[in-house]
């Protein structure tokens, strides 16, 4: 897989020219579910401004409305208040420059590796003229050789390139990725993060990213939002300039998570 | 499939001759063989009770000797021609088989156990389907065309309304009710009314047949349609899918292995009303047919009406089955009919 991740870089050169990223705001942003009748506050009062080709990780306790956030920014459902917009225009309903990865792949059962990923173009009535996006895009995430495989015949790590093929194919401007990892195994877990990097590398594209996993967040993103307990708020920021390629063992990210857990209230067993 | 790796073992089939496998197979096929031949002995050379000589006996003894032969030659040949290897699979069933046969021949022609003529011996029913297969293929005929119209329409109804119920609260409001309440009556209690409501009793029949298939395959597929998970939904939004889309790529393709159950539970319940309603009012086909044998008292046409009756729903349903398969193939785990 280094080396599917060598060749990845490489081809950034040969594809096609970088898209610029989008811009992301969102502004004083809260949202609450109904359960049972009464209100459930998921996000309060939340403001946080995205730079176009940026990486931010969302990082927080499991169920403090992450997700949610990503929802929204997806177009999926709108906020209960505030204000959200790409590129200064406001968000009103999902759009393909906008894809989310979610954490289990949802791989349509009934399609081939080929036909999931041309979801997008055929939607919107494009796959005739781009039939050959769904072919880059799966050598992309290496899997060529499965084009005709179906969902069931795959593995975790594989049907979560699929479905990374499936949000690339649209050529987003903005990534949104809810925990596209979490589900798999650590080993394939550390491959596909270093592919996720050379990915938002060679596109260009805005990344959003969800994660429990702090290490994971350091790793990938240029800036760590930590958000609190729900209903969620911006806790901390940590910005993180190490270039890429990152190392797993540098000090410098040791210190960061240090730090990113003392924001938790979890740095006492490190 | 298994024969894909019993192809790549062709050329040393003949190595395989000696294993234990091999040995009880042949075995199983010789014994197979050699049932056939005794029936075919049994009814050449033991003679019928008298005044009770049945036609065809003979014939049938001939058809039993040359299904004997046949099967000891598929047997014998087996290892060298792969399609034949199917024999071995059926050998015990058709050992039975013929052992059935026999008793039946024995407890009726030979020693007339039972009593006449509410039980006539095989060789009655091989008469019945060589001096009378004109009624009997026109019969068939007649059920077929009044069965498929009637499944098609109320297959075809039942789908559109249970994608309409699960997809759109208004019409779900609205069918719901009517569904819950008119769906669990059995469609042969509409009978008395369909024959005068209706202008034939052809059409009364077809609309019979469609409210008996209809009423599975709707709350089915409705279900199926509820069932989606609604991630599927997401996905396809986030990369622009419209509604339309939503409902032809998403929604049906992800019922599909519920309205299968709908439409085989459908099929199970047409044949009912099919052969209730041929019985009552239709002048032509099986159900009419088995009616007018019974009238007549000739019990053998009876059985074998019943036969064709059996092989053909058997057919259609393992036809329906077939395309079960090749439309869900991406499915894991599915129940071989």
């Amino acid at each position: 897989m280094v080396a599917a991740t060598a060749r990845v870089i490489e081809d950034a050169a040969v594809a096609a020219a970088p898209r610029r990223g989008a811009a992301l705001e969102i502004h004083d942003v809260s949202h609450q579910f109904a359960l049972d009748g009464a209100p459930l506050p998921v996000l309060e009062r939340l403001s946080l401004d995205v730079a176009p080709g940026e990486f931010v990780a969302l990082l927080g306790p499991s169920g403090c409305g992450k997700s949610t956030l990503l929802r929204l920014v997806a177009g999926l459902e709108p906020p209960t208040a505030g204000r959200l917009a790409v590129d200064g225009v406001p968000i009103a309903g999902p759009d393909p420059s906008r894809v989310v990865v979610f954490q289990d792949p949802t791989l349509y059962p009934w399609r081939t590796v080929w036909n999931n990923a041309a979801l997008g173009l055929e939607a919107r009535g494009l796959l005739r003229s781009r039939r050959g996006r769904v072919d880059e895009a799966l050598r992309l995430v290496g899997l060529s050789g499965f084009a005709k495989a179906y969902p069931h015949q795959l593995s975790g790590g594989m049907a979560q390139r699929a479905a990374l093929a499936r949000a690339l194919v649209n050529d987003p401007s903005l990534l949104i990725l809810d925990e596209p990892l979490g589900k798999l195994d650590s080993l394939t877990r550390i491959t596909m993060q270093g592919e996720l990097v050379a990915l938002w590398q060679r596109s260009g594209f805005t990344t959003l990213l969800v994660t429990h996993d702090v290490e994971e967040a350091l790793f990938l993103a240029t800036r760590v939002i930590v958000l609190s307990d729900r209903p969620a708020r911006i806790k901390a920021e940590v910005v993180n300039e190490r270039p890429y390629p990152r190392h797993r063992g540098d000090p410098h990210l040791a210190r960061l998570r240090h730090e990113v857990l003392a924001h938790l209230g979890l740095d006492a067993t490190w | 499939m298994s024969t894909s790796t019993l192809d790549g073992a062709a050329p040393s089939a003949l190595r395989l001759l000696p294993s234990g496998e091999a040995v009880r197979w042949l075995a199983g096929g010789l014994l197979a063989s050699a049932a056939w031949l005794g029936l075919s002995a049994l009814l050449r050379f033991w003679p019928d009770k008298p005044d009770a000589d049945w036609a065809y006996t003979g014939q049938l003894a001939a058809v039993a000797l040359a299904f004997a032969l046949a099967l000891l030659l598929a047997t014998v040949a087996s290892p060298w021609l792969l399609p034949l290897q199917r024999v071995r699979r059926v050998a015990p069933w058709l050992t039975l088989i013929a052992l059935f046969l026999s008793v039946w021949e024995i407890a009726t022609a030979k020693l007339a156990l039972l009593p006449m003529p509410f039980f006539p011996p095989p060789p009655a029913l091989l008469e019945v389907l060589v001096d009378d297969w004109p009624r009997l293929g026109e019969s068939v005929l007649a059920s077929f065309r009044l069965l498929a119209g009637g499944y098609l329409i109320g297959a075809t109804v039942g789908f559109t309304a249970g994608v309409a119920i699960g997809w759109s609260r208004a019409v779900g409001y609205w069918i719901h009710p009517i569904l819950r309440f008119i769906g669990p009556l059995p469609a042969t209690a509409w009978l008395p009314l369909a024959f005068f409501v209706f202008p034939s009793s052809w059409s009364a029949s077809t609309f019979l047949i469609a409210l008996a298939t209809g009423f599975p395959v709707t709350v089915l597929t409705w279900s199926g349609v509820a069932s989606v998970n609604s991630t599927y939904y997401d996905v396809a939004r986030t990369v622009g899918a419209s509604r339309r889309f939503l409902v032809r790529k998403v929604a049906i393709p992800a019922a599909m292995p519920y309205v299968f159950v709908g439409l085989f539970m459908g099929l199970g319940n047409s044949f009912a009303v099919l052969v209730v309603a041929e019985m009552l009012g239709v002048k032509a086909g099986l159900g009419w047919y088995l009616q007018w044998a019974q009238g007549w008292a000739a019990y053998a046409n009876m059985y074998a009406a019943l036969l064709i009756m059996a092989l053909a729903c058997s057919g259609l349903i393992t036809l329906l089955f077939r395309l079960r398969d090749r439309l869900l193939s991406w499915q894991k785990g599915l129940v071989r009919w």
